[in-house]
């Protein structure tokens, strides 16, 4: 998400509060039973004899910790990031403890970063769960340690300073040993240890964070054997599989259908209308006792579409429509200094339009939410991103009050943002489904399948953009003045007359020191919805902004690495990951050629995104049939306190490839249908293509940032600034595909 | 009647034949760790073994595994070299979403039966049609080489 | 190469017509009505088919019939002819834009002599071979076909260049190549072997396909069956060649193929001929079936034009396994794609896994140097679907450019064919154009 989010040293902002600090924790634990099998039971009163000091750590009588994670691990290792703060200011063990998700409560949950870029919600994304948790976990953890060992000096009557925790065994110079088990009902007496009577680690002092060696993910045992759940693993007693046929052309109604061939199918009982509006496609549904007999009877439908109505959008009339908007004036985002009109004397204008398509996430998961409405309320099972948005959307589609939904938090097999939707399109289209099916008499819990084919086709995009920059350039290869247009969809609803930080992110306030700088913004509002996508605005902001520093570079014939050096000198952080990046990389020295023909360079590229600083150096070959392949790339990572390097590494990997999908992928529109269905046509980053990947952290004992998500920007510049210093020809529009132009 | 074997336990089917392996395993047997992707073979979520040949379930109707031996992921623990390469997994950390792992952990499996020691260049033959969305890439290849280490 | 094309094209229809003028009396239909057990419709056909569903089916008129995407029957597939585009005609009963207001005469003469509602026809509607067709036959046929549900929906008009646009030219091309006469049964051969002339010839129409055609764009009947190009596809030849042909084909895997699709360890049906197994021969009965093989074995062999003589185990396929190629190759551009987006379903041995569908050792399509069905399955994916069963291979023509889909072909030619694979970048573009 598009938050911009400033992080202070002073932990003063992420306070306990009140609600965080309780007992009667409502909440929902999940257990996985052997063979996949989910046994899901409420707990509306707390386990005898746990020890509860508030939201996050729960203690059991045999010392094991229950750390309860607000947000949700899609892939980033936020589960493992928690449990390595709660982990190190207990001093236990990762054997110690487990990490579940929490259910959804605004109050006790609130994403504190979120929430001070303006969404007040429970949620996950904007890579801020890290930046979230290092006060609020570690304050948590501390407070319970605390109050431990308080009730083990009360027990052994000698003064709390006396006592160590080792593994989680406290003991005493006396030779008094005992697990946290051992003292959780004394514990529990206690008072809350004020706020700022609880003393954090000292960096120094660390065993966990920020070691190597720290704390494994705790998710991987599960994801390696099978055993862990996602929304697709979950089956309930009496629950029907909804499969949906969705319009071809985008929002178009059903005119007719005939169920008569999918009803005969053995396992089907219910063939429904769902009604569509702004959000939700609507079409026709499917509910039967299996997946594959829904997918069958979906597939047996004959529907008749009501061609008056749906999208008529065509993405390539759209990049005409956007180019001719991207000629004119825009709203003004930023402006520094005066637009310079003429080249000066030996000086250049650059005029750079480019043209980015529409993106879809496709998580290796395809979409899908189980809801099961009962008499008094509704609960969803999700790997739920959007905790709290998601129950309100949920809880307005049935007309009841926010309190009544409740959630069960699960794994998600990926989601790059997608299940972070502003909308909450597919938890509305699932609790339709459910709500309808309940209407005609069938009950019983409903879990929403999309086939692939509905979740490549199922919007919610990254927007296609065309971006128009006018460069003005001195004779010497400084910056005269920079005007940077962007025309687009907002990624959050936005008004025309206002600045959408996420499409914008990245473009006034590029740190280069450019003196002159025009910033405007064109709003389009279509009728194909878009969201945030891994990264958000960066995703092309980055591409934009860095191949065009290249560009410039270029003119003069400067090394691009020494110009951006130059045009960040004022800015120490930048530089220190850029020198490092370049360091790695050996950037000072030749690379090695190619063979056959093949040729091969550098490109480099840096952005700061989510508060994270990520400079990488692509090594590119092209081969004599103008194929290519993006051999290594260097990361150098300035993201605060390191807590997990290993997963901060994986992180960076997982963002490479991911940006390197974007060469080949693109969403295009015909006539209002979206051209792209599954991998054959949408395709995504293999093995065999995947570049080697190295990442170096920069030390640092700032507040943790975010590292979900700044792996992605800078790739797509490092590797097309690559190709362009071997063809000398600078691209424009994306996808490039799998050639570049000789 | 379709009979078959599933990690080694016998099974019988008598429902639509046409019906892909993969939701008769997660829907019938409730063994979920065979995943669903894509549906079309392109993406190897859903890889199980078939008689010892990899194969993507998704797209392997149960008429035509009638009399076959089946392994999934939840009996790759049992086997020296699936033991092996979960641990490799671990260690190597592998794994982020988790989603496609089950399916890459087939795979690789399979191609180290059949080649105890894989170049990269196998690695690429063998695991290519294995998509990991979160671009898990690197450590899949480095787990690869480590566990071939650990089985010699 | 194409404007020499026209320039033949163009002479030829100019010796036509005079040639035409001088045999104008060969048009009249000669012979007496086959009768059963050479026509009409087998002993064992299933009492769920009327006479004339299966008949219909046994001529595949769904085939061509049929839009790409709509009800069946009901016309407007386009047929892209080196001289301009044609259109089916829709053939359901509906009386303004079907067949509802033909008289049973109006329909014989549209079936067997080739003269439609708009006068003359093309020779890509088979009269050439319906020709041959009992009169009890084609009014079957009639029969079933005024018993669907009417589509109201009118036939494009036909695309061609002068002269092909003058239909009138087609009596001329009728005069030369056109022997109007009923089928005769060769006295000398069973009855089954009649049986299988008549269903392949007069009704399959086979020939159609798999015989290559000459400058007049009539069939040549020394290479019949000898397999040819139609419609951006390779027709195989289906001569008793045991080298080039199916001689050295199982019954079994003969019949495989003809009900199925798929011959184990030979090839698999995909575009046209996936649809002819789909629309018609699949509800062949088993004496058809027989019938029909023992025809295709007494097919003269003949090499024709087509060189494609399949390696059922090249070299290169001597060590694969399902995992790995186990060959070097030096179409590293074409083997990277392979294993992405291919090897998952095909297999380094060509074995296929998930479906035997997809197995591509010994296959046809595979062992042509040409590698047309590759490149058109490449771009396009293909389908058949079979009895309850639907196989299917998803396209990959948006991803891939015009030198990858080459690039993959040639590199399927080469591992699974051990052919020299000769798809040019250009030629993809052809396909590509063709399909659009
Ligand atoms: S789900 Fe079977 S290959 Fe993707
Ligand atoms: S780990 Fe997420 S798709 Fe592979």
């Amino acid at each position: 998400m598009s938050i911009k989010h400033s992080l202070t040293e002073s932990s003063e902002g992420f306070r306990l509060n009140r609600r965080q600090f309780l007992g009667g924790l409502g909440a929902l634990t999940l257990a996985v039973g052997f063979g996949g099998r989910i046994a899901v039971a409420a707990e509306g009163s707390l386990q005898a004899g746990e020890f509860v000091p508030n939201a996050f750590i729960r203690i059991d009588k045999d010392g094991f910790v229950t750390v309860i994670s607000s947000y949700l691990e899609m892939g980033q290792g936020t589960f493992t990031g928690l449990a390595t703060l709660a982990a190190e200011e207990l001093d236990i063990t990762p054997e110690q403890l487990k990490v579940v998700g929490s259910p959804a409560d605004a109050e006790k949950y609130m994403n504190p970063v979120l929430a001070a870029g303006g969404f007040k919600v429970q949620g996950t994304g904007g890579s801020t769960a890290m930046a979230g948790a290092w006060t609020t976990m570690r304050k948590a953890a501390a407070s319970a340690r605390a109050m431990l060992l308080q009730a083990a000096a009360n027990t052994w009557k000698v003064p709390v300073t006396e006592l160590q925790v080792k593994d989680g065994i406290v003991s005493h110079t006396s030779g008094k040993q005992g697990s946290y088990g051992e003292f959780i009902d004394s514990a529990s007496a206690l008072p809350l240890p004020a706020d700022d009577q609880i003393s954090l680690k000292d960096k120094s002092t660390y065993t966990r964070v920020g070691k190597a060696d720290g704390m494994m993910r705790v998710d991987i045992p599960d994801k390696v054997n099978g055993k862990a759940i996602f929304t697709q693993d979950i089956k309930l007693p009496g629950m029907l599989v909804a499969v949906i046929a969705h319009p071809p052309r985008k929002f178009a109604k059903v005119a007719s259908v005939d169920k008569t061939a999918a009803m005969k199918i053995p396992g089907v009982e219910a063939v429904l209308a769902i009604p569509g509006d702004n959000i939700i496609q609507g079409g026709v549904a499917v509910l039967a006792k299996n997946t594959w007999i829904a997918k069958k009877g979906r597939d047996a439908l004959t529907i008749t579409w009501d061609e008056s109505t749906g999208s008529r959008e065509d993405s390539e009339a759209l990049f005409t429509e956007y180019k001719k908007l991207a000629a004119t004036r825009g709203l003004e985002v930023g402006n520094k200094g005066q637009q310079v009109e003429e080249a000066p004397d030996g000086g250049k204008v650059i005029e750079a339009v480019f043209e980015l398509p529409y993106l879809a996430h496709s998580p290796m998961e395809p979409m899908n939410a189980l809801v099961e409405i009962t008499d008094d309320g509704a609960h969803l099972w999700n790997g739920e991103q959007w905790h709290t948005a998601d129950q309100a959307a949920m809880a307005k589609e049935l007309g009841l009050a926010p309190e009544k939904v409740t959630v069960t938090q699960l794994y998600a097999g990926g989601s790059f943002g997608r299940r972070a939707c502003p909308m909450s399109d597919y938890i509305i289209e699932a609790t339709r489904i459910a709500k309808i099916a309940k209407q005609n008499g069938v009950t019983g819990p409903v879990k929403l399948v999309w086939m692939r084919e509905e979740d490549v086709g199922g919007l919610f995009y990254r927007p296609m953009t065309v971006h128009n920059n006018r460069i003005v350039l001195n004779a010497d290869g400084s910056v005269a003045s920079w005007r940077w247009r962007v025309v687009g969809q907002s990624f959050f609803p936005t008004p025309e007359d206002q600045v959408d930080s996420g499409l914008m992110e990245g473009t006034h306030e590029l740190p280069y020191a450019i003196d002159n700088m025009l910033v405007e913004q064109h709003l389009y509002q279509g009728d194909i919805p878009v969201s945030w996508l891994r990264s958000v605005g960066h995703t092309h902001t980055a591409l934009v902004g860095e191949v065009l520093i290249d560009e410039i570079a270029a003119f003069s014939g400067k090394d691009p690495y020494q110009y951006r050096r130059a045009l960040l000198a004022e800015h120490p952080r930048f530089l220190k990951v850029l020198d490092l990046v370049a360091e790695k990389a050996n950037w000072n020295s030749p690379l090695p050629q190619g063979k056959n023909g093949e040729r091969r360079a550098r490109g480099i590229a840096i952005r700061e995104s989510f508060g994270t600083v990520v400079a990488q150096v692509a090594e590119v070959t092209v081969r004599a049939d103008n194929t290519y392949k993006v051999d290594k790339v260097y990361c150098a990572v300035d993201c605060g306190q390191v807590i997990n390097p290993v997963n901060i590494a994986s992180q960076v990997e997982g963002g490479v490839g991911f940006g390197m999908s974007f060469l080949r992928q693109q969403i295009t529109l015909k006539g209002g249908v979206v051209q792209q269905t599954n991998f054959n046509n949408y395709p995504a980053l293999r093995i065999n293509e995947a570049p080697a990947v190295e990442t170096f952290m920069v030390d640092s004992s700032n507040p943790p940032t975010g590292i979900g998500e700044p792996g992605v920007p800078p790739t797509v510049p490092a590797v097309l600034n690559a190709i362009s210093a071997i063809t000398g020809k600078f691209i424009r529009r994306m996808p490039l595909g799998a050639h570049v132009q000789a | 009647m379709i009979k078959l074997t599933i990690n080694g336990q016998p099974q019988t089917f008598e429902g639509d034949a046409e019906m892909p392996l993969l939701w008769y395993l997660r829907d019938e047997k409730d063994m979920t760790g065979t995943k669903f992707g894509c549906g079309m073979a392109l993406c190897g979520a859903c890889t199980v073994h078939i008689d010892g040949r990899p194969a993507r379930s998704c797209m392997t109707p149960m008429r035509s595994v009638d009399g076959a031996s089946i392994s999934t992921i939840e009996a790759a623990e049992e086997d020296r070299i699936g033991a092996a390469v979960q641990a490799a997994w671990i260690e190597e950390q592998a794994p982020q979403c988790g989603y496609c792992q089950s399916g890459q952990v087939m795979s690789a499996i399979a191609l180290l039966k059949e080649k105890p020691s894989p170049t990269d260049e196998d690695i690429d033959a063998a695991m290519s049609g294995n998509i990991c969305r979160c671009a898990a890439y690197p450590r899949i290849r480095q787990a690869i080489h480590r566990a071939a280490r650990e089985i010699k | 190469m194409k404007v020499l094309k026209w320039i033949l094209l163009i002479g030829v229809v100019v010796a036509v017509v005079l040639g035409g003028m001088v045999i104008w009396t060969k048009v009249a239909p000669q012979g007496d009505d086959p009768v059963s057990p050479i026509a009409g419709i087998p002993h064992d056909m299933p009492d769920t088919m009327t006479r004339g569903e299966y008949l219909t089916r046994a001529a595949d008129c769904f085939a061509c019939h049929s839009p790409v995407e709509g009800k069946m029957l009901s016309g407007g597939r386009p047929f892209k002819l080196p001289f301009g585009t044609i259109y089916a005609t829709n053939l359901t009963p509906d009386p303004e834009t079907g067949i509802g207001n033909m008289s049973d005469e109006a329909f014989i003469a549209a079936v067997r002599d080739g003269i439609g509602s708009k006068g003359h026809e093309y020779p890509a509607m088979p009269y050439t071979k319906y020709s041959q067709l009992s009169t009890q036959d084609v009014l079957d046929i009639k029969a079933y076909l005024m018993s669907v549900e009417p589509v109201n929906k009118p036939t494009p008009e036909s695309d061609l260049i002068f002269p092909f646009n003058q239909r009138w030219g087609m009596a001329l091309w009728n005069a030369v190549f056109f022997e109007n006469h009923r089928y005769e049964a060769d006295e000398e051969k069973s009855d089954e072997w009649n049986r299988g002339a008549y269903l392949a010839s007069a009704l399959a129409h086979c020939g159609e396909c798999h015989t290559p055609r000459n400058i007049g764009y009539a069939t040549k009947s020394r290479e019949y069956m000898a397999g040819t190009k139609v419609q951006g596809w390779k027709a195989f030849n289906t001569t008793s060649d045991g080298t080039y042909g199916i001689g050295d084909w199982s019954d079994e895997q003969l019949r495989s193929y003809l009900t199925t699709g798929h011959a184990p360890g030979r090839s698999s049906a995909s575009g046209p001929m996936a649809e002819v197994v789909e629309l018609s021969l699949q509800y062949m009965t088993d004496s058809d079936i027989d019938a029909l093989m023992a025809y295709l074995r007494a097919v003269d062999p003949s090499l024709g034009g087509s060189e494609t003589a399949v390696n059922t185990s090249p070299d290169s396929l001597k060590n694969a396994t399902a995992v790995l190629p186990n060959s070097t190759s030096s179409q590293q551009r074409g083997k990277m794609l392979f294993e992405g987006d291919c090897a998952g379903c095909h297999q380094w041995d060509g074995q296929g896994r998930q479906t035997k569908y997809a197995s591509l050792k010994g296959s046809s399509a595979a062992n042509d140097s040409e590698a047309l069905a590759v490149t058109q399955v490449i771009l396009n994916g293909t389908s058949i679907s079979i009895g309850e069963r639907h196989e299917y291979m998803p396209g990959f023509g948006s991803i891939y450019s015009d030198s990858d889909v080459a690039a993959l072909a040639n590199y399927v030619v080469s591992h699974f064919g051990g052919k020299d694979g000769i798809v040019t970048a250009e030629d993809v573009a052809e396909t590509r154009a063709q399909g659009e």
